[in-house]
This record gives structure tokens, sequence and C-alpha cells, in this order.
């Protein structure tokens, strides 16, 4: 990861987006920062936290967004600049206290909430578009377009938000936050940071008492207030900007990724001389004037904007508000079907979009070229099905609770959770995972199917969990399932990591964000201190893994606690060598006349285990093989063994 | 700085998670704007630890910010770490003009018969349909000499050596010095030695 405190102003350095927003938030003076990882927001907090103690600032990584919101409103509130961040869902998570921050104002000291969306759920469950929010809950938002604004905007948007006293929100999407590009540094400021809470009168208020005490009502129109100043500042905020004729054939609107992408297109189509593009940086809300200009340059207007039509519904609204001889726009976007209201945005859609509304004809590459492509037989490029990881706990633990449910035998299933097992509801995991939502919910729905039993329903339920999201959601729904008497298993994959995030520490491991000792929450104390019966199973033993949950299964009464442990094979193989060396010997592999149907290549698919068609039997890739040593239990004939590794 | 041999140089580099797809990405971009260029790298993401196909696209300009994503058709040069994944970028993003390096040794899929999908492809068909989708194929046997060297992850920077001697890019190995020892304080002699063997062992495929 790129440090970000370098202090060498002027410099251009290589940063993700994510890096860049932090950037941001140090040259912005911060004084606290804090977050729950979520694809794509994680870093920033993560390169907080690793200058944490040079910058001298507080960066935690909280047990779930909404304390994260609540904790950086609390710094705000004695006089720190704060920051939040989190991803999409973490915002759903974190909404009541938004909500209500909205209304309440902030304390002295500018408070922003950084929000990572995922068009095309790369790393998600499900599509979201948080700009949403901003208009929902009356709350401004700015947007960057590129790296350099996404270090530049954040800095901004701390100061706008003291100038009104009022929480903003900095959207990012995952082609931004996650892609590189040269950021030009600024100045990092020397502060000294001294924190006091003051229930005194804020001068921005105007009002003669605390603004918490009025009602609700009082507050929202006070809110309103604010939004217009918020506007005012956006009409001539430079992140806005149009660049293109004065009388364009075509205004393209658009914000975020759908910048850089209009402008590529325009010029892969070649079309600078007739297509204008305003680009928003500011989202919400709406700089009228801006737009009310911009409209008159050119009669089709084309809105390209990441995943809902937010701009296209917002400026169509405010058209309509013109007078008639000034409403002479035709528009086109996702309502036209000239962009997918789903998905991400690409440049290839960006160029179909616009060569689409000017009636133009794109061949992204000659014909012959197209023949000789479609020329290459389908079988040469295989796809390739993610799975875990070589090494990885959770497929061992799936395999334990696939036999497990098999030995059991009355159709038991399992209600999936967020994390790497996700991946669980596919192959990696032997199709095991029949539920996939939030973070949270596959404890439950176990709640849920729990109490069935009065209708007639007999089948076991395993709701698995990670060890952060046990934290994070699941203590709630244990505490429901035990103080209610629901039948089911919980497992909990404790790999002492966020794995999937990038291996954030949790309140189950030993050190903080900044690196400092933590106070370790031990989760089986926890569970049994609810009411549970817990056992603790090593997945790589699988024969007594599966029995523990054979027996978990069989007690069929209340809410009962399996923790699967073993590291991360990521977070083990940074330092620790390999544990076993693998062998697979060709002389006892059967192959194909064993009977076991391939079961270490086919069903147990290790991605070190590859079937050789040549010698009819499998071999073991060592560049891949992580020495787990976990398939010599799979294999029924004894082929594959495993010597301890000499330690080097 | 150096003129570009075009400009913006779209240059994707392919692979299969685990094999360090992004590190080769962030060697070039570092070294590239230290030189002053633009970049602008866009990645795969959710396969980069498990085993999918992933891909960076690198922008290099000498003018200004590009897009992150390269649309169809339009690469320039292809590193691939893999010999499927090569060509499933020369099918997505190959043109007339597409230069391709190749590291010809496979990664195989897991789940080959489960999904019906039969086995890994012949690397030498394989190869032959890389070379006739591409204007010029360079072959490095960049795994074989990493494991040779005692550590698979060297491969990486094997191919960076390898693209460097084609002299496609604007930059040479005391370029990279300063990034090598940034990014990988540990092994700075191990990933010289590399990169000077792939600059060395690339060969034109014929």
């Amino acid at each position: 990861m790129a440090k970000i405190d370098i202090n060498a102003a002027g410099q251009s350095h290589l940063l993700i987006g994510n890096e860049a927003i932090a950037r941001g938030a140090l040259e912005a003076g911060i004084g606290f920062a804090s977050a729950y990882p979520g694809t794509p927001s994680s870093e920033i907090i993560g390169s907080l936290a690793e200058v944490a103690k040079k910058q001298n600032i507080y960066v935690e990584w909280s047990v779930n967004e909404a304390v994260a919101l609540e904790a950086a409103a609390a710094a705000s509130y004695a006089g720190l600049r704060s920051l939040a961040a989190m991803k999409m869902n973490g915002l759903n998570v974190a909404s009541d206290f938004l909500a209500t921050i909205a209304l309440s104002g902030i304390g002295k000291k500018g408070l922003v909430l950084m929000v990572g969306d995922d068009p095309a759920a790369h790393s998600s469950s499900n599509e979201e578009d948080s700009r949403a929010v901003s208009k929902w809950l009356d709350i401004p938002m700015v947007e960057p377009g590129d790296f350099q604004e996404a270090k530049d905007m954040m800095k901004w948007l701390f100061e706008l938000s003291e100038e009104i006293g009022s929480i903003c929100i900095l959207r990012s999407v995952t082609r931004v936050a996650h892609a590189r590009g040269n950021v030009r540094l600024g100045e990092l400021p020397v502060t000294q940071h001294r924190a006091r809470f003051d229930n005194i009168l804020d001068p921005r208020n105007t009002m003669p008492t605390s603004i918490m005490t009025l009602p609700a009502p009082l507050r929202h129109a006070f809110q309103h207030m604010k939004l217009d100043k918020a506007r005012a500042r956006f009409e001539e905020s430079s992140f806005n900007r149009y660049a293109g004729p004065e009388k364009a054939d075509l205004l393209v609107i658009t914000c975020g990724s759908g910048w850089l992408y209009a402008q590529d297109a325009v010029n892969a189509l070649k079309l600078e001389s007739r297509v204008g593009i305003l680009k928003l940086g500011t989202i919400w809300p709406l700089p009228e004037s801006l737009v009310k200009k911009c409209l008159a340059r050119a009669d089709k207007v084309l809105f390209l904007e990441e995943i809902d039509p937010f701009l296209e519904g917002a400026i169509m609204e405010y058209a309509s508000s013109l007078s008639l001889e000034s409403r002479k726009n035709i528009f086109y976007g996702k309502h036209t079907r000239h962009v997918n209201a789903f998905g991400e945005l690409t440049p290839d859609a960006v160029i179909k979009a616009i060569a689409g509304v000017l009636d133009i004809k794109y061949e992204a590459r000659d014909a012959e070229y197209a023949k000789k492509v479609g020329a290459v037989p389908q079988d040469h490029v295989m796809e390739r099905m993610l799975t875990f990881c070589p090494g990885c706990p959770h497929r061992a633990s799936y395999w334990a609770i696939k036999n497990a449910l098999m030995m059991d035998g009355r159709g038991g299933f399992v209600t999936g959770d967020i994390g790497c097992y996700s991946m669980a509801l596919g192959p990696a995991g032997f199709f095991m995972n029949r539920t996939h939502q939030c973070m949270g919910a596959g404890s439950g729905l176990a709640n849920g199917f729990g109490q069935l039993w009065r209708f007639g329903f007999d089948q076991p339920v395993i709701a698995v969990s990670g060890d952060s999201t046990f934290y994070h959601s699941i203590m709630p729904a244990l505490v429901n399932g035990v103080h209610n008497r629901a039948n089911f298993v919980l497992v909990i994959f404790d790999n002492s990591a966020t794995a999937m995030t990038g291996f954030q520490p949790h309140p189950g491991t030993e050190l903080t964000a900044m690196g400092e000792p933590a106070h370790l929450i031990n989760m089986e104390a926890i569970c049994r201190a609810i009411g549970a019966r817990v056992e603790v199973c090593d997945p790589f033993d699988l024969e007594s893994t599966t029995a523990t949950l054979l027996d978990l299964l069989e007690q069929d009464k209340g809410a009962r606690v399996a923790i699967m442990r073993r590291t991360c094979e990521l977070v083990r193989g940074k330092t620790e060598k390999q544990p076993y060396k693998v062998k697979l010997d060709p002389g006892k592999c059967l192959g194909d006349s064993c009977g076991c149907n391939r079961l270490c290549s086919r069903v147990f698919r290790c991605p070190a285990l590859v079937w050789d068609p040549v010698s009819g039997k499998t071999r073991i890739d060592e560049v891949i093989c992580s020495g787990c040593g976990v398939c010599s239990d799979v294999c029924p004939v004894g082929a594959i063994s495993r010597e301890e590794a000499l330690s080097a | 700085m150096k003129k570009l041999y075009k400009d913006p140089v779209n240059l994707i580099v392919s692979g299969v998670g685990g094999q360090g797809n992004v590190i080769v990405s962030l060697v070039l971009g570092n070294a590239l704007v230290a030189g002053g260029y633009f970049i602008t790298i866009g990645e795969t993401y959710g396969a980069s630890q498990r085993g999918g196909s992933v891909m960076s696209h690198v922008k290099i300009s000498a003018e200004k910010q590009f897009s992150p994503l390269i649309a169809e058709g339009q690469a320039d040069i292809i590193v691939g770490m893999e010999p499927v994944e090569t060509l499933r970028m020369l099918k997505q993003f190959g043109n007339m003009k597409v230069i391709t390096i190749v590291n010809p040794r496979p990664i195989h899929a897991v789940d080959l018969i489960g999904s019906g999908a039969g086995a890994y492809p012949d690397v030498q068909k394989l190869l032959q349909q890389v070379k006739s989708l591409s204007a010029k194929t360079y072959l490095v046997h960049a795994t074989d000499e990493a494991q040779k060297m005692g550590n698979a992850m060297l491969a990486n920077m094997i191919l960076i050596g390898a693209l460097l001697k084609t002299g496609l890019l604007p930059l040479d190995a005391p370029a990279l010095e300063p990034v090598i020892r940034e990014m990988f304080p540990g092994s700075v002699a191990d990933n010289a030695r590399a990169l000077k063997a792939g600059m060395e062992l690339v060969s034109v495929l014929t």
C-alpha cells in the first residue's frame, strides 16, 4: 500500500482512489476516522491506520458501520474533523443514525461520510445506488470523477460540512475507488487536535437553543436551509465543468467514472466538435442554474451514470419546471434503454450509447480480425469458476458440513452469509449454502426455520458466519435463537481475520487498527454466556469435525454453536512455511478405475489437484499447493501423503 | 520524457487469481508515474485470490488521465501470465496490431469435469492461436525460470523483464530499480536477477 503521508506537496504519485480519499482527509487535518471494512471502501481506513500514530490521529475498525458513524460524529461534536467510511451495505446498517444526525446537525468541526458503491457487484451481494440517500435524507453529496478529484473533494467537503453545519457524503464507485491513477499531492497541515464537548450555542445554527432540542419538523426545515447553502456553493464549484463546443449536437451529463468513459468515447468516435460533456462533481442538491445553462447548449441530452438514473430523474424533473420555451430537450439514458439501469458502465456501453443517440456506426475492430476471433474453438478458453484458495480452511469446513448433513440424512441445509464463504453457493463449497443476502441474514433466517417444527418442518438447519460477521451482526440473532429456543446450529468460521476485505482486525483479534494491543472478545465465552452449547473444532481434522457437527445436529433442540478455527491461509502463508510436503503416489492412485469418481480433483476441487488426462491419474501442481495436507484424508485409497516439511 | 509510440498505450496484464497480476501493473505504473506519465489502472475484482481469470488494464499517456478500462479490440500490448488467459484477452481486446508476450505455463481450472468443459487445451495449439491473433508474439518461460530461481512468484518480474526488452515502453532496468527497492525491500537482489533473466530469455515465437 502506498504511503499516504508523504510530505511532498506538488509531487505526483500513483494512488488507488481510496488512498487518494484518505490523503485528502489527511490534507484536511482530520483527527478521527472509523469504519467497518467493505469493498470498495476498505483501503481508506486501512491506509489511514498505517500512518495514524505518526500523524497523531485516531483510526479504528469499528464493530459495524452504525458504531463507526456514531463514533465519528462524537469526534465532530468534540471539535475534531472526522470521517466514517463504509460500503453501500454499511450505509444501510448506519442509516438510522444517519437519518437523525442529518437533522440534529454536527459539532464545530466537519463530519464526512464516505460511501463506496459497487456497480456490477464485483464484491457484493446486491447493486445499490447510495446517491438516493442524499435526496431521501437531505444530505449534501459529491462524487469524484478521477483520482485527483478523490483527494481534492475530500478536503473541500470538510470545509463545506463546517460551513453549513451538516454531515456531508462523498460517494465513490469501484472504478474510481479501486482504480489507480495520478494524484498530485497537496500540503499536509500540522494540526494540534484538542477535544472538548461543550453544549454551547453554535452560531451557524442561529437558533436560541441547541438545535437538538427543537421539534423534528423545525430541524427538518433547518436542514433544507443548509441544503440551499450547499446548492449555492455547488453552483460555483470547479468540480462541475462543461467541456465541448458552444452549441453541441449532443450534451452528455455524467458523473463519477462515467466522466472518463465519456471522454474516451467522444475521442474514439472523433466527436469532439459535436458532443459536449457536463460533468457534475456535486450530486445533490442539484446546481440548477448551471444545469439550466448547459441544457441550452444542445437539444439532445444523454445521461451516463452508474447504476440508477439519479441525475437523469432529478434533471428531467427540474427541466419540467422550466418555462415552455426553454423546454426543448429530448432526454436519453436509462429510461430510453440507451444505457442499462443495472450492472456497471463500460467503455463499450458508453460508446454504444453515444453512437446510438447520434445514429453513428462504430466497429470495434475490422471484420477480418473479428472472423479470426470467431474461429477460436470455444474449448480453448474454458471458464474458470471462482474457488477457495489452496489451503483455505473453508473448503475443509464445508467438506465436513456436507458429510455431516449427508450422514444425518434429514435433508438439512445451510443458510448463508457474507464473506469468502459465500462461494459455498457454488461448487467451491459443494453448493451447501442455500440462501445469500446480507451480513447476519443466515442466522436470522435460521431463527425462523428453527421455529417451524410446529408446522411439520423436520430438516436440520446450519447458519454460517465469519468471525468478523459474528461480532458485526450475528450476536443479536444468537440471543434471539437461544431465548426463543429456535432449533439451529450456528457454525462460525473463525479464521482470525476479516479475510475477504483484506485481513482487517476485528474484536476477536489481538491488535487494533493502529497496531496497539486490543482487548480480545472471546467468542466462545459470549456464546456460552448467551446459553448455547459450544464446540470448537479444527476443520483440517475432517473426521472429528464431521463427528462433532453430526452430534450437534442430532441434539436437535435450541441454538447450538460450532466454532471452526483455522487461520486464513493467506494470513498464515505470510509468516509461516508450508506445514506439509504433499505428494501423490501415481502407483497408488487408481484413476478412473478407483470408483471414487475423481473425488479429489472433481469434487473436493482444490486448485492444486489437477487431473492429468495423459496418465489418467491426479497430480499435484506444486506451484499452487500450499501444503495443508487435507486432501490426504479425502483420497479413499491413501494415494496422497503428507510429510512434515523440514523447517527451513 | 520519451515519446510513446502511440498515445495512450493500452496494456493488459492477464492471468489467474493468485499469480500476482496486480504486482506487474503496479511495478510498471509506479515507474511510469515517476517518469512523468499519466497512468490509469483498472482491474478485475472478487476473483483476485481465488482461481478466477484476472486482468489489469493499464493506460499510459503523456497527455492526460484516461478511463480505467480498455474498450473491445483496443489493446496495444498483452502480457499473458498464463496461455488460456492470454488467448481470452486477445479474443476480447485484440486487433491487427496487438503485440503479445506469453508465459506458456498452464494453470488448470478447478472444475473441468464438473462443468463439462473438458480438459486443459493443448498448449502448443493455444500458442498457435495466440500467434495468429497477434501482430508479433514473444515467448518467455517465466514460471519455469522462476522455479529454478527458487520462487514461482518471481515469474512476474521475469515477464516485466521480457516486456522491457521489447522496447515498447519508455522504461529500462535502471528506471525500475527504485520501484523494486520500494516495493520489495526484502528481495531486491532476487527481483533484479529475475528482471535481467526476463530480458535475456524472451524470444520471438515463430
